[in-house]
């Protein structure tokens, strides 16, 4: 069983900050199809299309039958481990200042043998059930984890590296006044956060939920602004160095196209969406960069709620659809100047949100409580992409089909 | 088609360019060095050499092409051999192919690679693709690693314990300190290797090679040429080898031998029991032990029952990797994969020195190379016999 990972001790300041290294880095270009689909939580495989046979590791030709179609598929992820080693030596410098490190060969029973990272809970003889995570260096890995779910199994170091989650941890939640805000305090708080800061733009203006958040125990209300550089500066300064998750909630929706007569509402959803991102990026990335291998309370993730419209437009909220995919692309950025710290960019994709800018809209719509859970999930599994609620899902399954006819539908043009 | 025999191929002028732990030199200087002592042995110049075969990891970005001019050789025959270790039964085997063939007269068959501090971890995250992409991040123990997880495998399923592995380990020593060019000078006992710091359990450091820069290399040619020469050699009677030898096993618990050897005993017109001497690639104790199954020794499994009842030292009634191995002579790059065959010809010529076997007739020699994701998958053999 995976020993409860106790709270971590106050931070001695005399002691060197351990620098981050990353595993690995390098894949050939088909190994990155396990790293995409480890950014969405999935398990994938290469499958032959003439013969079925599963392939691992990835590769340009089927291994039984020649064929170059290898499509990448959901796959069983049930095997056998039938090999395992604790391994004490290691040239690479991630390694080295975490040996031993456990590995083991696990038998599928897709097929293939995989080579993979042990869960503490799994050695030589067990049923497992086989996992892709994205490691510190950002790159999908195999890992064994318990058949069945273990007692605080969450905790084993291994996995802890492999997920961001907010077990112990101190949260950012930059916007108090976003309709999501209350509930994803709590549910950060029920998975066991440390402390949450939760930012306040505007303390003149109150919010409904201001008082019922800053009375939660752990929870800090800060002033922050994401729209004013100073604002995010001076309090980057105060808490940036025990930051641990940034979860950007600030966000500016309003409906229309964008053949109105200014561009008022524009500018202010760049302002705050888009631009707002980069203010907090820059006044809070570089000390969490410096903090990804800093024990048990890491910096380990920087996340944004996005409209799944930053895909591909959604023409009844044209210049808001303009600032998610600025913000998008922002995050994609973001990647990859953090990358060289192993800090984590989670997206978060909604479809219309059940508040009262999305009003007349009919149904599905994501609630505020739906998109708190998807957020701590997210985050507890490390993953990149996270699609919230129907909508966001079926847009984002039409997107990956075509985005042109997808984009033909939603600027009208379908049935 | 019958496979046709290797009648009138010889073996000659083995050299071992002495080993270094750590050495500024490259692979260019240290392969210069091997065909220097070569030709020198012969009484040849660089102009009689008309073939050649090289095997290296560490030549980059040259070639053996690249290696004709800066050495200013002009061979009619030029072979490269990047089967790590199993370049030395399988540079063997085509080069008795040109020179039965009459595309060369001589070949000089040469595996050299330099070690630099920390080159060893660069060659390690670049391997392979496979290795890049699906073993490396892994832990990055490299081939420790991975074939740990098959000694792991291969305990379980057959019972052998550590003591086993360390009857191999043990009596090589004892070889080594025999032979003169050995990176190893101590004895070592049983006790010392199962008490030693763990590697990548089960494997401890006892069980695994010292990476070093070295060379090795041998002449081969029709025995005519020998004779005329005036050079002692030793004959080619039968080889084998076999590339991702039985791709479904879950994990590799015997090698390509298995597949071939039936014919290597046919060609060579002997069994199992004519065997006077063996050298096995041991880049770990239980790939030699998978070795003696695979190559009939004995039955599969029976490997941990067969050490226990032989003794694998020079003098023993079972001599196995006279000069050492690599487990204690070191593992010199692709080198490695020659070493069992040099040593192999020097015993077959009477030049082996403080490592001589008394009346060595017939030695078998097995390569095993290239663990490109969770296996080995290059495997060779040869059956040598005493010559002129």
């Amino acid at each position: 069983m995976s020993e409860k990972l106790p709270p971590p001790a106050k931070k001695n300041p005399q002691l060197r900050q351990r620098v981050p290294t990353l595993p690995p880095v390098a894949r050939s270009r088909a190994a990155l199809g396990l790293t995409a689909a480890a950014a969405r939580g999935r398990f994938m495989l290469q499958h032959c299309a003439e013969c079925g046979a599963v392939q691992y590791p990835p590769r340009d030709a089927c291994a039984s039958c020649l064929c170059v179609a290898l499509e990448w598929r959901d796959t069983g992820r049930k095997a056998r481990i039938i090999a395992e080693t604790r391994i004490h030596v290691s040239p690479d410098p991630y390694f080295r200042e975490r040996l031993p490190w456990r590995t083991g060969l696990a038998r599928l029973e897709a097929g293939p043998t995989v080579l993979c990272h042990l869960h503490g809970d799994v050695g030589r003889g067990d049923a497992v059930m086989m996992d892709l995570k994205l490691d510190k260096a950002g790159q999908g890995v195999m890992i064994a984890l318990p058949e069945t779910r273990s007692a605080d199994m969450e905790d084993d170091p291994l996995l802890r590296a492999l997920t961001a989650d907010p077990k112990h941890r101190r949260i950012l939640v930059t916007d108090l006044r976003s309709a999501i805000a209350k509930p994803l305090i709590e549910a950060l708080l029920a998975a066991g956060a440390s402390h949450v800061f939760a930012g306040e733009p505007e303390a003149w203006r109150r919010g409904s939920e201001r008082d019922a958040i800053a009375a939660l125990d752990q929870v800090s209300v800060m002033p922050l602004d994401v729209t004013d550089q100073a604002s995010v500066s001076r309090l980057a300064g105060e808490i940036g160095g025990k930051t641990d998750i940034v979860i950007n909630t600030a966000r500016h929706v309003r409906p229309g196209g964008v053949l109105g007569s200014d561009t008022v509402f524009a500018r202010e959803e760049f302002e705050i969406n888009a631009l707002g991102l980069m203010r907090l990026a820059q006044g809070f990335g570089p000390a969490m960069c410096s903090r990804t291998a800093d024990g048990t309370n890491s910096a380990a993730a920087f996340v944004n709620i996005l409209s799944v419209h930053a895909l591909s437009a959604d023409p009844g909220y044209g210049a808001f659809s303009a600032s998610q995919a600025a913000a998008y692309s922002i995050s994609q950025t973001l990647r990859s100047e953090f990358r060289s710290s192993g800090l984590r960019v989670m997206n978060v994709f909604t479809g219309p949100t059940d508040d009262e800018w999305h009003q007349p809209l009919p149904p599905p719509k994501v609630t505020a409580g739906a998109l708190a859970k998807a957020i701590v999930a997210g985050l507890k599994s490390g993953v990149e992409d996270v699609f919230c609620g129907d909508v966001a899902k079926d847009l984002e399954e039409r997107w990956r089909r075509d985005p042109k006819v997808l984009e033909r539908e939603l600027t009208g043009g379908g049935a | 088609m019958k496979r046709k025999d290797y009648q009138g191929v010889v073996i000659a002028a083995p050299v071992s360019v002495p080993y270094v732990r750590y050495s500024q030199e490259t692979a260019q200087w240290w392969i210069a060095r091997a065909l220097k002592d070569m030709l020198k042995s012969a009484s040849l110049t660089p102009v009689d050499l008309d073939g050649l075969s090289v095997s290296s990891f560490t030549l980059f970005p040259d070639t053996p092409v690249g290696l004709t001019q800066h050495l200013g050789l002009s061979p009619r025959w030029l072979d490269s051999i990047p089967m790590g270790g199993a370049s030395g039964v399988i540079a063997l085997r085509r080069a008795a192919r040109a020179v039965q063939a009459g595309d060369a007269d001589i070949v000089a068959c040469v595996a050299g690679d330099a070690n630099r501090i920390d080159s060893f971890r660069q060659l390690l995250s670049s391997f392979s693709r496979f290795a890049m992409d699906a073993s490396y991040p892994y832990g990055s123990g490299g081939p420790n690693a991975s074939f740990a997880l098959i000694a792991d495998a291969y305990m379980a399923e057959y019972g052998a314990k550590p003591e086993h592995f360390g009857r191999i380990a043990v009596a090589q020593r004892a070889n080594a300190l025999r032979y003169k060019n050995a990176i190893m000078k101590s004895p070592l006992s049983l006790e010392q290797y199962l008490s030693a710091r763990p590697i990548s359990e089960p494997f401890g450091l006892y069980d695994c090679v010292m990476p070093c820069a070295g060379a090795e290399g041998f002449l081969v040619m029709r025995e005519e040429e020998a004779e005329a020469r005036g050079l002692t050699f030793a004959r080619l009677a039968g080889t084998i080898e076999r590339h991702n030898a039985f791709p479904q096993d879950p994990v590799q618990m015997r090698g390509g031998w298995a597949m071939d050897i039936d014919e290597l005993y046919g060609m060579s017109g002997c069994g199992p029991g004519d065997i006077d001497l063996l050298q096995t690639y041991d880049d770990y104790p239980v790939i030699s032990m998978m070795q003696f199954e695979d190559l009939g020794f004995c039955d599969k499994g029976e490997g941990a029952h067969f050490v226990s009842s032989h003794d694998l030292t020079i003098d023993g009634d079972f001599p196995h990797n006279t000069s050492g191995g690599q487990l204690s002579a070191g593992q010199a790059g692709a080198a490695g994969g020659y070493l069992g065959l040099v040593e192999a010809v020097r015993q077959l010529t009477g030049l082996a020195g403080g490592t001589q076997v008394k009346g060595a007739k017939t030695a078998m020699v097995s390569g095993f190379g290239m663990i490109n994701y969770d296996r080995g998958l290059c495997s060779s053999a040869a059956i040598l016999r005493s010559g002129g």
